[in-house]
């Protein structure tokens, strides 16, 4: 029973049904030592029942959990070795910070004076020397989160997995402690699995991201794999913006694709080996890949009516009514002298055929 | 109106008239003044004073004298405390329990232990003789079984008394510290568990020292309950466990030394006022409404300070303790990591909860058979069938009359308290002034003095009003007791209310009594319906206060039940205590019925 591929966490087919609800329907996923691992998707799509099965905060009804080479399917929490940081803390409030943070090292026997030392090295590496001595609801919310970081690095856990430990902050303090919690892996080199359904901060932070839906593994890639090369209509959607347009497939030759899309549109884009002609699939093209160019100079090419024009700050949207009534948007830089559209106007949008990703219509 | 005059004229309006706002909180703060404050106060002057109103220390020198009222104090006060003890210990498991399972479980465990709430006190008591009895049902099991050859003696001395008492109190302890576990944060143990706590120290060092605040909550409640407390000595104990409300009885009822009463109920007081005072030092009241540690504010004592260190350690050994336990037997039997691991502490916590619901529930029941027995005594099993004492019941009007009148005696204090209350618990949630919590305290403290100082004073009270042998009286009577209740229960909902919706009704254009009407009062109903209940049963469930103030004139239900009682125990009883059973079933399921259609609207 040993597992000597070098992997941090593996697990294989690990299933969880609360009655008839299916919350976690056979997960695969591996993860290399030093890697940050973030599992993103919508609420109720299995991944904090995952990260608790990987805890041992729930027991799984079957598969298996591998974790620094052993198995660890139903050892208890305390026996894993592992960290965690939770939403709202978690924190002791009948204890100061000190004894928080001494609490792994006393659960570990090490003694006094090595508690006091390894305390006062995790509260500096969180840059909050001088709490000790007060209690949790002494300090605010973005300081309590980096008592919980430091609560974990202290004792040097196999893998940190941490359940949105962001989500109750306001949005600066989020950036900024995204941008913190990303040096602390960078420079700790520590194992993470990090939990959220927020897309954005998904893509700040991860090495991998392993994108979940519906109590399954969507997709797992890197940030830019996913952002770039979505292999299903769900992660295409869930991640950033995107134009989805049903169509049908035409021809399918070396390197690209023909598409057929409403009002008789002729699109080309990424070749796609697993289609063929007359399937039904639907094309992804990302706002930013969207210009308005002259009549007839673009690969892909459809000509509309311009309904809407927002400026959200750095970036402004086009959204343009298609002949057939449905939705096109572009979105640009910012400028201070406007796009010079405005809404009523025809204008023709156009974009190259390797940013258009052909997906399955499931 | 222009926008000149206006702010011209808000600004002057609104500080002169700040304490009329606070209006709906007088009544009840009036009301508790005449009724109880000042009665009390009037008894405090009952006993410095001699029969020609001249002030004398007389009953207190006499109090002191000999050192038999001193030795009664001593037994009560050791009565309360292992009273307290023992039931803690006996709720910490299933209030655990209750703050751990799933939602739809805990709702149907904790009837079972509201179960001695809902039955009748007398009921209860009787029950226990039933069953502890020298031919009770324990001692007929315990001899069939052949454990023992010859009956326990298990009542009439302070087992019997204990297990009554502990009986009666131990639902409050298992509410109140059901109250702070549920306000524990789940994660916590969790969070525990992932740095390498087993169950046992995480139980130990985080979960017990968060809890502690409701188990001196629960402690204090008990503690002052159990001090006034002579329906359970009276009727399950010896001669050596009376304690001090008898005492008091015996002096108004038999001597007529209303003085020398008053005297012994400061005696009783004060040492309420004491505990509690201890309690505030060492704790904190702050603990009481159910808060766990202290917010940073108020050092603590040096006594607390000790007492923190110590229990640290304490906490700190029991953790380590406990984890050598579970690791010595786990190096027995090695968990395995491929299948999951048999939950032992878990199975535990199950049945010590479930024998503390047996104790708490199935008492009761024992009642239903006896009452049917043809013998003309209580005895265990009953012998044949017969419908005799039914019949002796609903043959002289003594019994339904009395019914009758505790009940309508309960609906209308239990209207006046709400009347009193509700609006007082608004009052106390939504605003904010100076002296609220001092005024939370005044109107909840019916709730914790004695009843019988209550009594005494209102029988004082009433024979100056006139009002000695009246419903009236009792019925306010009642309300006193009841407010406190009323209080603390709509508070509660209350505080759960979202004034959102009042506000979203007021934009729409509702008014404030509209509001009220159609928005407020509809969507509290439940928990209303809950007070009621509540101001109900204390009402229809009180002897104390009916003893005194019905002057003999007439009676109630507990009153006729412990006439009868202290003459002989017979299976009258047993029949009325069946009724009332039912009775009080009938009302809790239609209540339970109400509550539960209100949640689904």
């Amino acid at each position: 029973m040993s597992d000597d591929t070098g992997y941090k966490l593996r697990t294989r087919g690990v299933r969880k049904t609360y009655g008839p609800v299916v919350a976690l329907a056979g997960a695969d996923l591996e993860m290399r030592e030093g890697e940050f691992l973030t599992l993103l998707g919508p609420s109720g799509s299995g991944k904090t029942t995952l990260l608790m099965a990987i805890a041992g905060l729930n027991d799984p009804d079957g598969g298996e959990i591998w974790i620094d080479g052993k198995l660890a399917t139903y050892t208890p929490p305390h026996d894993r070795g592992l960290g965690m940081v939770f939403q709202n803390y978690a924190l002791f409030p009948h204890m100061t910070i000190f004894e928080n943070i001494a609490f792994p090292l006393r659960m570990r026997k090490r003694d006094a004076g090595t508690i006091r030392k390894e305390v006062a090295r995790v509260l500096d590496i969180v840059q909050l020397p001088d709490v000790a001595s007060r209690y949790p609801r002494e300090l605010s919310g973005g300081q309590q989160q980096r008592i919980a970081l430091a609560r974990c690095f202290v004792y040097q856990p196999a893998i940190i997995l941490m359940d949105e430990p962001l989500g109750a902050l306001d949005k600066k303090l989020r950036d900024t402690l995204q941008r913190e919690v990303k040096h602390l892996h960078q420079n700790l080199g520590i194992t993470v699995l990090y939990v959220t359904h927020d897309q954005e901060e998904a893509m700040v932070m991860s090495d991998r991201i392993c994108l979940m839906n519906d109590a399954r593994i969507e997709q797992v890639g890197t940030p830019q794999e996913l952002y770039f090369q979505p292999n299903s209509v769900f992660a295409a959607d869930f991640l950033g913006e995107s134009n989805l347009l049903p169509a049908t497939v035409i021809e399918s030759r070396d390197g690209e694709i023909v598409l057929q899309a409403a009002g008789g549109l002729t699109v080309h884009g990424q070749a796609n080996a697993a289609l063929s002609r007359g399937d039904r699939v639907r094309f992804m093209v990302r706002p930013e890949s969207v210009k308005t160019v002259a009549a007839g100079t673009a690969r892909n090419e459809v000509q509309g009516v311009i309904k809407e024009v927002i400026m959200s700050g750095q970036i402004t949207k086009c959204f343009m009514e298609l002949p057939d009534g449905s939705e096109m948007v572009s979105s640009r830089l910012t400028v201070e002298s406007g796009t010079g559209l405005a809404p009523g106007r025809p204008v023709h949008f156009g974009w190259s055929a390797e940013h258009t990703v052909v997906l399955p219509d499931r | 109106m222009s926008a000149d005059t206006d702010s011209a004229v808000a600004p002057a309006r609104r500080p002169r008239w700040t304490w009329l706002r606070d209006w709906p909180l007088y009544p009840a703060v009036l009301f508790l003044g005449l009724f109880f404050l000042y009665p009390t106060v009037l008894l405090l002057g009952l006993s410095v004073t001699d029969d020609a109103d001249a002030l004398t220390t007389q009953h207190y020198a006499h109090l002191f004298r000999s050192d038999l009222y001193v030795r009664v104090l001593g037994i009560t006060l050791e009565v309360a405390l292992w009273t307290t003890v023992l039931s803690l210990i006996a709720a910490y498991p299933i209030a655990y329990l209750l703050a751990t399972v799933r939602n739809s479980t805990r709702n149907t465990l904790i009837i079972w232990v509201l179960m001695p709430f809902w039955t009748s006190f007398l009921v209860r008591t009787f029950a226990w003789m039933v069953l502890l009895g020298r031919s009770g049902a324990v001692n007929d099991l315990l001899i069939a079984l052949g454990i023992v050859e010859f009956p326990l003696r298990m009542i009439y001395n302070f087992a019997g008394v204990m297990v009554g008492m502990v009986h009666a109190l131990m639902p409050l302890a298992v509410l109140t510290i059901l109250s702070v576990m549920e306000g524990i944060d789940a994660n916590l143990s969790k969070a525990a568990a992932t740095m390498g706590a087993r169950p046992s120290q995480a139980f130990w060092r985080i979960y017990l020292p968060l809890s502690l605040p409701g188990v001196a909550a629960g402690g204090l409640l008990i503690f002052i309950t159990a001090l006034g407390f002579f329906i359970t000595p009276a009727l399950l104990g010896g001669r050596k466990e009376t304690m001090i409300v008898q005492v008091i009885i015996f002096q108004i009822h038999e001597v007529l030394n209303w003085g020398f009463a008053g005297a012994i109920s400061m005696l009783l007081l004060v040492t309420a006022l004491l505990i509690f005072f201890l309690y505030d030092r060492l704790l904190g009241l702050s603990t009481l409404s159910g808060q766990s540690a202290p917010a940073g504010g108020r050092r603590p004592s040096a006594i607390g300070r000790l007492g923190g260190a110590a229990g640290r350690l304490f906490i700190a050994a029991m953790g380590n303790l406990c984890a050598f336990v579970g690791r010595t037997l786990e190096r027995i039997r090695r968990p395995r990591a491929d299948r999951p691991r048999r939950r032992v502490g878990r199975a535990l916590v199950w049945i010590a909860g479930v024998l503390v619901l047996v104790f708490l529930a199935v008492p009761a029941f024992f009642v239903i058979p006896v009452s049917f027995t043809q013998e003309s005594f209580l005895n265990w099993p009953p012998v044949g069938f017969s419908l005799k004492w039914y019949q002796r019941i609903l043959g002289t009007g003594l019994w339904g009359e009395a019914a009758l009148r505790s009940f309508v005696v309960a609906i209308s204090s239990a209207f006046l308290a709400m009347l009193l209350g509700v609006p007082a618990a608004f009052v106390l949630v939504r605003r904010s002034f100076f002296g609220k919590a001092a005024l939370f305290g005044f109107l909840v403290s019916p709730a914790i003095t004695p009843h019988i100082i209550i009594a005494v004073a209102l029988f004082f009270l009433y024979s100056r009003m006139g009002l000695v042998g009246t419903t009236t009286g009792l019925v306010l009577g009642h309300a006193v007791l009841a407010i406190p209740y009323v209080v603390v229960t709509t508070m509660a909902i209350v505080k759960g209310y979202d004034t959102h919706l009042d506000h979203a009704a007021w934009t729409l254009g509702a008014t404030r009594v509209r509001t009220l009407w159609h928005i407020t009062l509809p969507i509290l109903r439940g928990g209303l319906i809950a007070a009621f209940m509540f101001a109900f049963i204390i009402s229809f469930d009180e002897l104390t206060i009916a003893l005194f103030v019905t002057g003999g004139a007439f009676t109630t239900l507990p009153k006729a039940m412990w006439d009868d009682a202290i003459l002989q125990v017979s299976p009258t009883l047993a029949a009325v205590a069946t009724l009332l059973l039912l009775f009080m079933s009938a009302v809790i399921l239609t209540s339970e019925f109400l509550r539960r259609r209100s949640q689904v609207k």
